[in-house]
């Protein structure tokens, strides 16, 4: 069974991100970017998957700029198989056009499964996994806590608001992963050698094919309004009077 | 012009998230309907037709809407889309996996999240983490909008709108449902509650999270939160988790007990109204921004606390 796992190179989760003074963006320049720590764990469970023998093959996938190589090369490092970058420079696209370049992908390799992270941590849309299984008309298991495959089939254990669900998919299928679904793993030095020699097939992103115009437009980017500054109290007891009769949330 | 807001129910009750998606709906238009999916749901749709502005309610039943399926929501509301539109539904566990899949049907951009409505096409959502508010507009026929409900007041009842009952299309046959293990909890719901108490790492283990943190939240009638790094340590139930990738959460008290104040958990809680920190570290990042402070350790903190509001309130 081949396994696809998008992944995408985002600013680090911990960096605090600057907003442009001229609104037109996150500053971006000279910082930090690391794999979208939701898709980690996609890649760990599709090594997973072939550990246990139920993946043959793990294809990551990246649509973005050239340096997403580096993306790429860290899922390789981990255990995925093979690599393809869409590279996308100039343009910084919107989930639906990225769930429209990854059906052209699954339609050249043809995978049984699609692993994508919940949702990246900049755009913070919680979409592609969901838009690239309607666009392909298979099921979708989202938030995954617990994937098991067999039998043609994929039962996964979901995070829902209140607890958990846990459904069958017929694959072919897209799963999105939460956070408990595993612990991913540090890629060791040799492999991150071993990495460097797997093959990273680069397409540019008008070969694939797809409609990618934005159906957004960012109008301004801004911060969001500072909180007035606190004060700290002395005790419990200062705490609850203040509570109380200063901000009457009591 | 006319706009179809998806309910949030558990079909016997309507939750507060749809009065919520209703006033986030009026900015766009003044002709909204709400579509109740779910099974046994009637008293969850005439609870809707309540709702002021509402003009008609819609409600569809079968034992696949109920469990959720995306796949049945598709089927069920991309025709419906003919009629309207725009489609707000709130950003739930469900919403989150229904709305994306519903807009790349339709062949439109989903505007994920939204915390204001400036008008029917221009909309302003959190990115980064809450760390920026991107002000978009979109240039579609249809709108896809998923609504941050504590970003919106809820909407007024005295409404009289009839409850129109529609067809719920055939079960989709490539995903089936297994089973569900939901939290009984007697507590109010920690994305609904005035205020809420959470504790984080510091708690050491879940003895000490339910010690310590479940009776402070008792005591004021609050929901429990946890940071994620106590979720993650297996000290509180992944459901308890407010942040960037769990709830956010606005209510009018927010205690974080044990909390350092990583951007992720801040995402999660910073729109609410007063925020008290109470942690041994004072150099934590939660002070930055919260409205009340306590650097000591939450083992004597809380049991004062605990004291100083049993003798406040006599």
């Amino acid at each position: 069974m081949k396994v696809l796992v998008p992944v995408k190179r985002v600013i680090d989760y911990n960096v605090k991100p600057r907003v442009k003074a001229d609104q037109t963006g996150v500053d971006l320049a000279n910082v930090k970017m690391s794999m979208n720590p939701f898709d980690e764990i996609a890649v760990e469970e599709a090594v997973r998957l072939k550990e246990k023998g139920v993946a043959t093959e793990i294809v990551a996938v990246s649509v973005g700029p050239t340096q997403a190589q580096e993306t790429l090369r860290t899922a390789l490092a981990m255990g995925a198989d093979r690599a393809i970058l869409v590279q996308a420079n100039d343009q910084d696209l919107e989930p639906l056009a990225v769930a429209k370049v990854l059906k052209a992908i699954v339609a050249e390799e043809s995978p049984e499964v699609v692993l994508l992270g919940k949702q990246a941590i900049d755009g913070d849309n919680n979409a592609v996994g969901q838009m690239l299984a309607a666009l392909l008309e298979w099921p979708q298991a989202t938030f995954a806590s617990k994937i098991e495959i067999a039998g043609g089939a994929a039962k996964v254990t979901r995070e829902v608001d209140g607890g958990l669900q846990t459904i069958e998919a017929t694959l072919p299928a897209v799963i999105t992963v939460d956070l408990r679904l595993n612990e991913p793993r540090y890629a060791s030095l040799p492999n991150i050698m071993k990495a460097k020699k797997k093959p990273l097939d680069v397409k540019e992103l008008a070969s694939v094919g797809a409609d990618v115009a934005s159906r957004l437009k960012v109008l301004k980017v801004t911060e969001p309004a500072k909180r007035g500054g606190g004060i700290k109290v002395e005790t419990a007891q200062d705490l609850v009077m203040k509570l109380k009769n200063e901000a009457g949330v009591l | 012009m006319a706009v179809l807001v998806i309910a949030d129910h558990d079909n016997a009750a309507l939750k507060d998230n749809t009065h919520k998606a209703v006033t986030a709906a009026q900015k766009i238009s003044g002709d909204i309907d709400v579509l109740v999916a779910g099974q046994g749901a009637q008293a969850a749709a005439d609870a809707a037709g309540k709702i002021e502005g509402v003009r008609k309610v819609l409600l569809a039943e079968s034992a696949e809407l109920d469990q959720g399926l995306a796949e049945a929501f598709e089927a069920l509301v991309v025709p419906l889309m003919a009629n309207y539109d725009a489609v707000l539904i709130p950003s739930t566990s469900l919403g989150k996996n229904i709305a994306p899949r519903i807009a790349a049907k339709l062949d439109v951009a989903q505007i994920s999240d939204a915390v204001e409505v400036v008008d029917a096409n221009t909309f302003v959502r959190p990115i980064y983490a809450g760390n920026a508010l991107e002000t978009v507009q979109s240039s579609d026929a249809k709108k896809v909008i998923t609504v941050r409900p504590t970003a919106f007041k809820a909407a007024a009842e005295g409404g009289s709108a009839s409850v129109e009952t529609i067809a719920a299309p055939a079960a989709p046959a490539k995903v089936k449902f297994v089973e569900q293990q939901i939290v009984q909890s007697e507590r109010p719901e920690l994305g609904a509650a005035k205020i809420v108490v959470s504790g984080g790492r510091a708690m050491g283990s879940a003895e000490e999270f339910q010690r310590v943190i479940e009776p402070l939240a008792d005591k004021l009638g609050a929901a429990v939160g946890a940071s994620r790094a106590a979720v993650d340590a297996g000290y509180a139930p992944n459901d308890y988790q407010v942040g960037q990738t769990g709830k956010v959460v606005a209510p009018d008290l927010y205690i974080a007990v044990g909390i350092s104040g990583a951007i992720q958990h801040l995402a999660g809680m910073k729109d609410s109204k007063v925020i008290v920190a109470i942690n041994k570290d004072g150099d934590a990042p939660i002070f930055q921004i919260a409205d009340y402070g306590l650097v000591a350790d939450y083992k004597t903190a809380v049991p004062e606390l605990m004291s100083a509001l049993d003798g406040s309130a006599k």
